[in-house]
């Protein structure tokens, strides 16, 4: 049963080029929230040797010298991106699995074999040209082969022009290219797993897909036995087209300078459960509690520490904006202490359910409710129509002293029309 | 265009599924429906009109007067379309020194041209061996007036 997986190149840094062409083949690398680190390089930022979450500090020099252009993290512009790569995506297979924000598994039950190569060009070709994002496809017979079909296509280690379908070697051809990829590079092989395997002689993907399967269950898990399995063209790891529903919503941010009063902190306190009582609402969830989380910063070590979490109870589930706010700021009132500098808050949705099968509970307000549930469909509808945060409670501020840092963020090209690309 | 396709094309609604179909015109609680239930055909959206990919369309800002005579003016709301494959006489956004550029694409005599629609501005004739990047084809323009 072949699969797919087709993941985005480099995908925040192709996102930024789709719109500004000056950016190409010169090293680009996006840093993370608050320009802290390295959440994505182009190949010529990973020829310099910049690694993945090196702190920008430590590249500076570096970036000096070979003019790297380093660019914030926007957010709205790659969800945006993304959502229209998933969706075409789509129309390839009856069944997708969206597995990160740039990579998706296809199943490719009942094409014919021998198209398979041609149909994977046409994925890559397709996703170019309708978003401008380039991508490498892996096909093989599981999801763990196609990840490693992915990879070698990527690396250029096998296939061709970002494609590697496995189908097309013969076994003693396979065995000769997995003996050459650590078995580090596997899916769902990590670093700690990695270094007990090569500890053992098992040093090569080769290595371990030729590994005797009930000793690899006794070493370590069940796990890894089906790794053993899915290299060896027996899929293990169901593609599983229906998205499960998220159990926890979490926001949270480091903010962009340190901010002692409890103002600013609940301001940002309530800036965060606003916008995840939104991604709440949109998911057709309730949540049952909620927890709140402060942190003073753990990197300034002369600084007095702090931080604490408390859980809220909601009562009744709820997706009230109003009601999560509140909820939110009870608890920081509960934690907050004076006298520090705080680096780090959020807010976690949990008790996820969705919103029609919430238990009716003996005191519970129907016209209060009717009410809530209206009034949170007119925000959701002004936020989508005139931009998100046009419609916020006072709670969450104005001023937002604590907000993220992004000094050479990118337009948000896809989503705000004061910012559309311009073309002379 | 004849009168008889104006015409059409004014008074036909959209046939393909829109996003505010109404389910229900009237609520019916008492008394009478609304005579008019039977005739509901959903509201004309233009996303619908402007837009027939929508995973490949962007909007793009028009700057300058190299397009007047297309009429595009400083300012316009391009509707541009990636997938579609630009054929000779498309307006077309290409890069062009590392930038994005709106100009008609010609091809003739087996030269690639980028035209401008304003006698004031030059031809870009494609030089051989230098690459065209289209970035996309536009469809439409809007222009606001308030």
């Amino acid at each position: 049963m072949p699969i797919a997986l087709v993941d985005c190149n480099n995908f925040y840094v192709s996102c930024e080029r789709a719109f500004d062409p000056s950016l190409e083949v010169k090293p680009v690398v996006v840093l993370s929230n608050n320009d802290g680190c390295a959440v994505a390089r182009s190949n010529e930022v990973k020829a310099l040797g910049v690694k993945m979450a090196m702190p920008w500090f430590q590249m500076e020099q570096l970036a000096k010298q070979h003019g790297i252009i380093a660019l914030s993290s926007n957010y709205a512009l790659y969800g945006d991106l993304s959502a229209r790569v998933m969706s075409i995506l789509s129309t390839f297979s009856p069944v997708q699995q969206i597995y990160s924000i740039d990579e998706c598994f296809l199943d490719l039950d009942g094409f014919d074999p021998q198209s398979l190569l041609a149909y994977g060009q046409t994925i890559r070709q397709t996703i170019k040209q309708n978003v401008g994002i380039p991508v490498c496809v892996g096909i093989a017979d599981s999801k763990t082969l196609a990840k490693l079909a992915n990879h070698c296509a990527k690396k250029r280690f096998a296939g061709r022009d970002g494609v590697c379908d496995f189908g097309r070697y013969s076994v003693t051809q396979l065995s000769k290219l997995f003996a050459t990829i650590p078995v580090g590079d596997i899916w769902g092989i990590g670093r700690k797993i990695s270094e007990k395997l090569v500890a053992m002689n098992i040093e090569t993907v080769e290595d371990l897909r030729t590994a005797n399967q009930s000793r690899m269950r006794q070493q370590f898990s069940i796990v890894v036995e089906r790794t053993v399995k899915e290299l060896n063209g027996i899929s293990c790891i169901e593609l599983d087209g229906a998205c499960t529903a998220r159990q926890q919503i979490m926001v949270s941010r480091s903010f962009g300078q340190e901010v002692s009063n409890f103002d600013d902190l609940s301001e940002s306190i309530a800036y965060f459960a606003t916008s995840a009582a939104e991604k709440l609402r949109k998911d057709g969830s309730v949540a049952a509690s909620l927890s709140v989380f402060i942190q003073t910063n753990p990197f300034k070590e002369k600084s007095a520490q702090y931080q604490r979490q408390l859980v809220v109870p909601l009562g009744e589930p709820t997706g009230d904006t109003l009601k999560l706010v509140n909820a939110a700021i009870c608890g920081l009132r509960e934690i907050y202490r004076t006298g520090y500098s705080y680096k780090k808050s959020g807010v976690m949705l949990m008790g996820l359910q969705p919103k029609n099968s919430v238990q009716a509970q003996l005191f519970n307000d129907v016209i209060e409710k009717g009410r809530s549930d209206k009034l949170m469909s007119v925000m959701d509808a002004v936020n989508q129509r005139m931009g998100r945060g046009s419609m916020t409670l006072a709670a969450s501020g104005t001023k937002q002293r604590w907000s993220m840092r992004r000094d050479s963020k990118s337009p948000n090209y896809t989503t705000d029309w004061d910012e559309l690309p311009i073309a002379t | 265009m004849p009168a008889s396709t104006l015409h059409q094309s004014i008074i036909e609604p959209a046939v393909t599924k829109s996003f505010n179909t109404p389910l229900y015109g009237h609520k019916v609680e008492a008394g009478f429906p609304s005579p008019a239930d039977d005739y509901i055909e959903g509201r004309l959206s233009l996303d619908q009109h402007l837009i027939q990919h929508r995973d490949s369309t962007f909007f793009v800002r028009a700057k300058g007067l190299s397009m007047v005579g297309a009429g595009i003016f400083d300012g316009d709301l391009l509707v541009v379309d990636r997938s579609l494959t630009p054929v000779s006489g498309n307006i077309v956004i290409a890069v062009l020194d590392a930038e994005l550029t709106v100009k008609r694409l010609v091809w003739r005599e087996g030269q690639v041209i980028l035209q401008p629609e304003n006698p004031d501005f030059k031809k870009i004739v494609l030089q051989d061996g230098q690459e065209l990047q289209v970035w996309g084809v536009v469809t439409s323009t809007t222009k606001k007036f308030i």
